[in-house]
């Protein structure tokens, strides 16, 4: 499914990053798309279950969560993140601020494949110095 | 470092000294007697001045600051690269902290005050002024629009708003007393102004008239160095006048605790309009002036335009709305809680406007029609009248009729028809230029070490290559502008830190702030208050709310004991 | 056990200054007044676990813990090296700290840039353009009654705005607080913030632009032909036109929703505009919701000391400022930097992936209180004190009111402030020795 995909803070985020980032708590709270609920009927998407998400930069592998901001239909939220931003694109547009927000992105389920950790996100996608 | 700066015309007004030739000793950053084993600097054939001090000028903090984010376009000017002594700099009408400190020396000014700080944001100022080396400094406090001000001289308690002046100077670290358009300050929060001296203050029920006479009587009894320092109300607006001259008179019942005078009334030129529409513009500096003369509690400074590009700034927001309005270009505004409300926008003095051209004049005719120097101090009010380094055209202008003449021929017709520039063939001397730009200051700043070259005075010297026996400044003009660009030597604390125009050295300056006490009593009085008032109408707390003396360099508080205030 | 109050919460620009808190054998255990995210970050400085305590240098394709002075001449090295070092984060650390920095950049001729970049850099360019008519936060809580938060989300980005500045605090001129006010909500999604709001206004992804143009269109006195603009049908935007002209003092603060979706800079210009424009009608106020506790302070303190903002190339042994060649990701994408220095910062989680991509192939510093993805890609990595609660510094809230956040318990033994561990690495540098005493503070 097509959607436009908007990522930000939150303070679930924000707290669980003052906490460090190796923790799991940061993974809940970033490693999560909410969806409009009558998207998620549409994807066939329950509370929790795994979704991947494809831009023209990449895929991840996220938690499907029902909006609690609804109803936005078409527009889908990922937290600020290593796992929104291995999908962000980088055109600045001369403006030094990529495109974080209004990403063109395609969704589908992915029921039961493991959510990465950052730590091991970060070392598949950006390959370790080692 | 021990010095002997040997046989310079010396022009010291302060202590009598007009042009002779003379040696000046120096140990231990001060003036002295005499001093032996000294490095002997040969000075003969050349001007020897005290270090310049610049009374009024916007150097350092928010506004300057939101000027220098608002215009990118002034920083690819005034382009240079770091050296081994000097930081990289860029700036024209807003230059960088460094780059204003070097700029300063090069001129031979030594001391400099920042000409309207609000005091919640004083950490931001006292911050910029750390990072401007070369110079004394110090901060002019804003005050005409502070809740604090305003009830206590509403409710006729001078004493507790002496009080809250003593704590606001303390904890702000600032210098003096600063006015900015009485009572339209706290107007503009609500987009209002006030156009008279007796226009009452939306909700305060005080008009400027009682905050202009309430603060002058408030700094004479703290006995504060420098007088109130006042940018009246209407500033920029035809006609102008009549509110400047109404406002001398203002606090003539008040005596001033010092040998100065009680009211500086900044940048006149801004102030000394007539005329009833733009179309009708014109100078009333002759008028302005002819009070001035007359009135021995006023001197002035004058708010010089040079034409150019620059950015205006002031605490006075509904006068920068109004200009931005009239050129369209873009505008920064700042309302500060409880203070102030700052402005910003750029301009350009073109010499083909009339009303630029009378401005020019103005500023011109209130320093010629003046008869004391010592009530006529140069300033640009930089940057709104033009930046501070383009002082050496304007003594330029004073010091030659004919060099008047030649810009006059060059821009608009007004300033022939609408001023009496053309008419005066006054012109500064030495020693007159000596008065406005160092001892004037020092003495209307009440800094008995500054400003002269008497024995026990600070050892800020600078050095002009201009041998006044040689040089005709009516004639060469041109050299006059270009010798007070650059000096031989600045000398600052005793030490050479300008060389033939460039940077030897770079030095820390002191930061000089008020450390006033009052009875201990009213000051209990006065912090019940000040806690109730900020717990709910601030938005930090009292506790955060003072600076802390780790951000001058140097502080060098100012004791003074009003303890007879209770 | 000691109890600090007026203590100022170091995480976001808010800088709440009224917090309560108790400190006992250095630990803190009681956090009063803070809100989640701050009451979090105070008492995740007790969790050593969860912190970096020792310097770490890569060695063998491994990070293994080295001493202070070792991994200050790695980082050294590493920087002189380089030909165009990028220093890059700022945000979460002091402005005494912005000052060295700026002065290691000037003396490598690298590139400096802060989280601006991927915030209000648009706002920057916006203001470059139109100017910035603002005030304090106390001024709205005095006066303002009428709040607009436009691709902003207070409750969770900034949880006590609401409650010290904007909606819910009695004020001089507000006595009755909330109820004298009116809250508005414009945004994509109902936010938390637009829950609370007396008016939310869901305008369609993308078109925030052509809903301000309608807005200025109507509040100047245009009429407006469309049915409806961005989503936004036309009674709703001339009644919401109608009462900001109508307000006494109006405020509307904008954030990321704004500036990271399309148009970026030109919306900050437009919504500028439209508050000029309001303002021949009314007093009307406009500010950005900086994110960071000092993002501010290190545009300030750059621009007093640089010229420019934030995305200052020194290579040229002056202050080059050209966003969008500049700033950060573009020189990361370009693969135009061959080092960089992180610090209090986590690019490799916020930066897109064409960035990372060219930081994980260069060297990189990092120095922050907790592990990162940043730190995990890192050459040499140096723990540091947390600001605001191990050291003192200096901070700009959101309105440029600077304060000065206080050191309420001693820091990890060994773990330097920011500001020192710069010092040390620009004398290292210069191949100084360094000067006797720390200045921590200016």
């Amino acid at each position: 499914m097509e959607i436009t995909l908007i990522t930000g803070r939150t303070v679930a985020q924000g707290e669980a990053m003052e906490k460090g980032k190796t923790g799991e708590d940061f993974k809940r709270a970033c490693a999560v798309i909410e969806l409009d609920p009558e998207d998620m009927s549409k994807l066939g998407a329950y509370d929790g279950d795994e979704v991947r998400v494809r831009t023209s930069e990449g895929e991840v592998v996220v938690v499907a969560k029902k909006s609690r901001d609804a109803p936005h239909p078409g527009v889908a939220f990922i937290p600020m993140g290593p796992w929104a931003n291995v999908i962000v694109g980088g055109d600045t547009e001369s403006t030094g601020m990529p495109p974080f927000k209004g990403i063109k992105a395609e969704i589908t389920l992915a029921k039961g494949e493991r959510v990465l950790s950052a730590e091991e996100l970060i070392a598949q996608v950006y390959k370790l110095k080692e | 470092m021990k010095l002997i700066l040997k046989n310079g015309f010396v022009y010291d007004p302060l202590n009598g000294i007009n042009g002779e030739k003379m040696d000046i000793c120096i140990e231990d950053g001060k003036i002295v007697e005499d001093v032996k084993d000294a490095k002997v600097i040969d000075c003969s054939g050349k001007v020897v001045m005290p270090g310049g001090v610049e009374i009024h000028s916007h150097i350092a903090g928010g506004k300057v600051n939101v000027g220098r984010l608002m215009r990118p376009e002034d920083h690819i000017k005034n382009v240079m690269p770091k050296t081994r002594l000097t930081r990289a700099v860029n700036g024209y009408s807003t230059p960088s902290t460094f780059l204003t400190g070097y700029l300063y020396a090069k001129l031979g000014y030594t001391t400099a005050f920042t000409a309207a700080m609000p005091p919640l944001m004083a950490r931001h100022t006292h911050e910029e002024l750390h990072d401007i080396p070369m110079l004394d400094k110090g901060a002019l406090t804003l005050m005409g629009n502070n809740w604090f001000v305003m009830r206590y001289l509403k409710r006729g308690d001078v004493e507790l708003a002496a009080a809250f002046v003593a704590w606001l100077l303390k904890a702000a670290k600032g210098y003096a007393i600063k006015v900015v358009n009485p009572g339209g300050g706290e107007a503009w929060g609500w987009g209002r102004d006030v156009r008279s001296l007796d226009d009452p203050v939306p909700h305060f029920d005080i008009t400027p008239r009682e905050i202009i006479s309430g603060l002058a009587k408030v700094n004479e009894m703290l006995s504060l160095p420098h007088s109130i320092h006042l940018h009246a109300n209407n500033l920029g607006r035809v006609g102008n006048y009549v509110t400047t001259l109404e406002t001398m008179e203002v606090p003539n019942g008040t005596k001033p605790a010092r040998e100065r005078q009680v009211v500086q009334l900044t940048h006149a030129q801004f102030h000394s309009y007539g005329g009833d529409s733009w179309r009708t513009f014109a100078s009333e500096a002759e008028s302005i002036a002819k009070a001035v003369n007359n009135n021995e509690n006023v001197i002035i400074d004058i708010g010089q335009v040079v034409f150019g590009d620059t950015t205006t700034m002031t605490a006075d927001g509904p006068m920068e709305y109004y200009l931005s309005s009239l050129t369209g270009l873009k505008w920064a505004n700042k309302n500060i809680e409880l203070e102030t409300s700052p402005g910003v926008t750029p301009f350009v003095y073109s010499k083909r406007s009339p009303v630029s051209a009378v401005q020019w004049a103005v500023g011109l005719e209130l320093a010629l029609h003046i008869k004391d120097p010592f009530k006529v101090l140069l300033t640009t009010d930089h940057p709104n009248g033009a930046p501070f380094f383009k002082y050496p055209t304007i003594i330029a202008w004073l010091m030659s009729a004919r060099y008047r003449e030649e810009t006059m021929k060059e821009v608009h017709g007004a300033a022939q028809k609408n001023t009496t520039l053309a008419t005066i063939d006054r012109e500064y001397d030495f020693y007159e230029i000596a008065v406005i730009t160092r001892a004037g200051q020092a003495k209307s700043l009440g800094l008995a070490e500054k400003g002269h070259l008497g024995v026990g005075a600070d050892a800020d010297v600078a050095v002009y290559d201009l041998n006044p026996e040689e040089v005709d400044p009516s004639r060469d003009y041109k050299l006059i502008e270009e010798k007070f660009a650059r000096t031989s030597y600045t000398i600052k604390g005793g030490e050479i830190v300008v060389k033939d125009g460039e940077i030897v050295k770079v030095v820390d300056g002191r930061t000089l702030y008020i450390d006033a006490k009052v009875d201990e009593g009213l000051e209990r009085e006065l912090m019940r208050d000040i806690d109730y008032y900020f717990k709910r109408f601030y938005s930090v707390n009292l506790a955060n709310y003072p600076v802390q003396e780790v951000y001058l360099t140097n502080p060098t508080p100012v004791q003074i004991d009003a303890s007879n205030v209770r | 056990m000691h109890r600090y109050t007026d203590v100022i919460c170091s995480f976001c620009g808010t800088l709440c200054d009224d917090i309560e808190v108790v400190v006992e054998d250095n630990r803190i255990v009681d956090v009063k007044h803070a809100c989640r995210i701050g009451t979090a970050k105070f008492f995740a400085s007790n969790d050593y676990e969860h912190r970096i305590l020792k310097p770490m240098v890569r060695k063998n394709g491994k990070l293994v813990e080295a001493s202070l002075d070792e991994a200050v001449e790695r980082a050294a090295e590493i920087l002189k090296s380089a030909t165009k070092p990028l220093l890059y984060g700022w945000s979460s650390t002091s402005c005494e700290a912005h000052s060295v920095g700026i002065e290691l950049a000037e003396e490598l001729g690298g590139v400096i840039d802060n989280t601006t970049t991927v915030c209000h850099g648009p706002s920057a360019l916006a203001i470059h353009d139109a100017g910035y008519i603002s005030c304090t936060l106390g001024e709205v809580k005095n006066r303002a009654d009428l709040i607009i938060y436009w691709g902003a989300n207070p409750m969770h980005g900034h949880p006590r705005h609401l409650s010290r500045y904007s909606i819910f605090p009695r004020g001089y001129f507000r006595e009755r607080g909330q109820q004298d006010r009116e809250l508005i909500v414009i945004d994509v999604r109902k936010t938390d913030t637009a829950k609370i709001a007396n008016k939310f206004i869901r305008v369609n992804y993308g078109e925030d632009y052509e809903l301000i143009s309608a807005l200025r269109k109507v509040v100047n006195g245009g009429e407006l032909h469309q049915e409806s603009v961005a989503g936004v049908p036309r009674e709703e935007i001339i009644a919401l036109a109608e009462k900001m002209k109508n307000a006494q003092f109006g405020v509307l603060f904008f954030g990321m929703g704004l500036t990271q979706s399309y148009g970026r800079h030109r919306n900050i210009d437009n919504a500028i505009c439209l508050v000029r424009d309001l303002n021949t009608h009314t007093k009307f106020v406009i500010m950005a919701m900086r994110g960071h506790y000092n993002v501010v302070g290190f545009n300030e303190v750059l621009s007093w000391q640089a010229g420019f903002p934030f995305a200052v190339d020194m290579g040229r042994g002056f202050a080059w400022y050209n966003p969008g060649e500049t700033t950060a990701n573009d020189v990361l994408q370009r693969g135009e930097c061959d080092a960089a220095l992180i610090i209090a910062s986590d690019p490799v989680s916020h930066f897109p992936r064409k960035s990372i991509e060219h930081l994980a192939k260069i060297p990189i510093i990092a120095i922050d209180i907790h592990p990162t993805p940043t730190t995990q890609l890192a050459d040499v990595v140096i723990p540091s004190a947390i600001v605001g609660i191990e050291v003192d510094g200096t901070a700009y809230r959101m309105d440029a009111v600077p304060l000065r956040l206080r050191k309420v318990k001693e820091p990890p033994e060994g773990v330097l402030s920011d500001v020192e561990i710069l010092r040390r690495i620009l004398a290292k540098v210069r191949g100084e020795q360094l000067a006797a005493k720390a200045e921590v503070a200016r």
